[in-house]
């Protein structure tokens, strides 16, 4: 955390991509902060640049200009390989659709991340066991991810996203695949997660209700924050 | 290691399509391993080649005999230590089909120069006192059951006994073990004085000649000089080292090594193809794993690692087992019941084989595994 209290800071992010000779301009001159313990919903319309600027601060991304202070870390001259590793030490990935891989139980999915540390197979056998408690699935540990419903198959890819104790989560539309009172359920995970875990929680979302579970929305259009609403 | 049980889930995944690239790899390697004994069979020989030993046979043909006051000649060039004699003799056994080596030699002398075969000294005073004794290879002598003491009738093809008929019958007298595992333990030996003065014609002749020399450094000098010492006779020689003569003899049905050689090229380069497309088509279905994989920060090389271990894995399973069959179907022995009498899996090919087998997971999955490096896991997560 940088020494005003913001766990992420961005100044003058621009992300432009390249379609043939064509320069396609995604984020503009963008400039946040994200103070730790904040649970802050992204929203805007599709093509506004939510998604990018989430991959732009888990590091999956890199600006084309502008600086990414994540801890008072820069990511955006981090090489390669220690931005790889500053993920797995940091960052915690929800996804709309899980992206759980259909081949392991849930819990070796959520033991991925554990697989890049120097823990003891029992230490992370613990600590996926208390990622899967946290979730409320420790009576599925054993499933594949196609004998879960898409609910459990979320609060499996939440588990993976906190067992390595990561100081952010990012979450992509976490409950646009789902309906709405599962959806409620992943959301109720999310904000205790926050509230009681003190995880800091950024979230893309197209859904007002989901929404409305944050402290903070921030509104992108066209590449620019256009507004902002407290909880 | 800790990665390894995420490579190992992944077999799971097209357990049919696995399965059949396992079985083919295993295929090839079967046939690498069976491929590797039978030319090791035809190369028979030249691997235990003594490097002191030179063949002086007719410059014609090696069915022109020689004279058999030829041994003297050579004996007397200098750097020649010894020389003695062989004759093929060509007979069949109960039935065309039993084939093996026989040959007339003179018992002490050619003992002497092949020190790998090993007569028990009480069986060789016996060939030495018996005019009809015949020592046989352990090999041979397992194959018909034959016990020392036993009678053995050859029917002779070139050589009629004098008296009538067409059979030779030997006194069994000994039977040769190797020294070492290539040693041809299938020939039949029996006196040459005794051949000699029973034949019909031919008396005074011989096949060819064994020679050891001083030092095989001079070789090539010797060779010259015997060659030399019978030019414009109506004998001329050809004198080759024992390694040339076996491997010229052994390629008169081709250049088997060539052969096989070319056969396991193909083999292999199908194969890869095979192992290569099913890594590629493995990659593309899992782009997106891959992708969450480099998201939770599995660095570039990591994932890279992961599929060389993956393709690596299949090829070791099939060549393993491909392998461990190769040398079970060549213990259970000769297959042609004769004409191949050295027949093993040679240990250097075995680990030759080793080698193919991890060359060939690494070339299978470079490409995949590059591209897989190579993924954006932003662009990975995003494929449908």
């Amino acid at each position: 955390m940088s020494a005003n209290g913001s766990l992420v800071r961005l100044g003058n992010v621009e992300k432009t991509f390249k379609r043939g000779s064509e320069e396609i301009h995604v984020l503009h001159e963008l400039s946040l902060e994200i103070p730790t313990g904040e649970f802050l919903a992204l929203m805007g319309p599709s093509g506004s640049g939510k998604s990018t600027l989430l991959n732009l601060i888990a590091g999956l991304d890199r600006p084309t200009r502008g600086s990414i202070d994540i801890g008072g870390e820069r990511i955006d001259t981090m090489s390669g390989r220690a931005l790889a590793g500053w993920r797995a030490r940091h960052i915690g990935l929800v996804f709309q659709f899980y992206n759980l891989l259909p081949v392991l139980s849930a819990e070796k999915n959520v033991e991925l991340p554990l697989l890049l540390t120097s823990l003891s197979s029992d230490e992370r056998k613990k600590h996926v066991a208390t990622a899967l408690e946290i979730v409320g699935l420790t009576h599925r540990a054993k499933h594949t991810p196609r004998t879960l419903s898409g609910g459990e198959q979320q609060r499996v890819g939440i588990a993976r996203a906190i067992v390595a104790d990561s100081t952010l989560i990012l979450a992509d539309e976490p409950t646009g695949d789902l309906d709405r009172k599962t959806g409620d359920g992943i959301l109720d995970l999310l904000q205790a997660l926050n509230r009681e875990h003190g995880k800091t929680i950024v979230m893309v979302t197209h859904d007002p209700h989901a929404a409305k579970r944050a402290s903070r929305t921030l509104f992108l259009l066209d590449g620019k924050l256009s507004g902002e609403m407290e909880a | 290691m800790k990665l390894a049980g995420l490579v190992v889930a992944n077999f799971k995944r097209h357990r049919l399509r696995t399965t059949l690239t396992v079985l083919s790899i295993l295929v090839a390697f079967v046939l690498f391993g069976y491929l590797a004994a039978i030319r090791k069979a035809f190369e028979m020989g030249v691997d235990v080649a003594g490097k002191d030993r030179l063949v002086v046979r007719h410059k014609v043909s090696i069915i022109q005999s020689l004279p058999q006051s030829y041994e003297a000649e050579i004996e007397r060039i200098d750097g020649v230590k010894d020389a003695t004699h062989a004759t093929w003799f060509g007979g069949i056994y109960q039935d065309p089909k039993n084939f093996f080596a026989q040959m007339p030699v003179k018992p002490a002398e050619f003992m002497a120069m092949y020190p790998e075969f090993v007569l028990p000294p009480a069986q060789m005073d016996a060939w030495l006192k018996t005019r009809t004794g015949a020592v046989a290879g352990r090999k041979i002598a397992d194959r018909f059951g034959w016990k020392v003491g036993d009678k053995i009738p050859i029917q002779a093809t070139i050589w009629r006994p004098k008296g009538g008929g067409n059979t030779w019958t030997f006194d069994l007298v000994g039977i040769y073990d190797g020294a070492q595992k290539e040693t041809d333990t299938t020939m039949f030996m029996f006196r040459h004085d005794y051949f000699d003065e029973t034949r019909v014609f031919g008396q005074g002749t011989v096949g060819w000649y064994y020679i050891r020399i001083a030092n095989p450094e001079r070789a090539a000098e010797i060779v010259k000089k015997i060659d030399e010492t019978f030019a414009n006779s109506p004998y001329e020689t050809k004198t080759e080292t024992e390694g040339a003569f076996v491997k010229g003899f052994a390629e008169q049905a081709g250049n088997i090594g060539k052969i096989i050689m070319a056969i396991l090229t193909a083999v292999f380069f199908t194969i890869l193809l095979v192992a290569g497309n099913t890594m590629a088509q493995a990659v593309r279905e899992r782009t997106q794993e891959l992708g969450v994989l480099k998201a939770v920060g599995f660095t570039d090389v990591q994932v890279l690692g992961l599929v060389l271990f993956e393709s690596c894995l299949i090829s070791s399973v099939g060549g393993a087992i491909g392998l461990a069959l190769a040398w079970k179907l060549v213990a259970a022995g000769d297959p042609t019941g004769g004409a191949l009498p050295v027949f093993f899996f040679p240990p250097g090919d075995l680990v030759t084989g080793a080698i193919f087998v991890l060359l060939l997971g690494l070339a299978a999955g470079a490409i995949p595994a590059i591209q897989a490096m190579r993924l954006n896991p932003v662009d990975a997560l995003r494929k449908e």
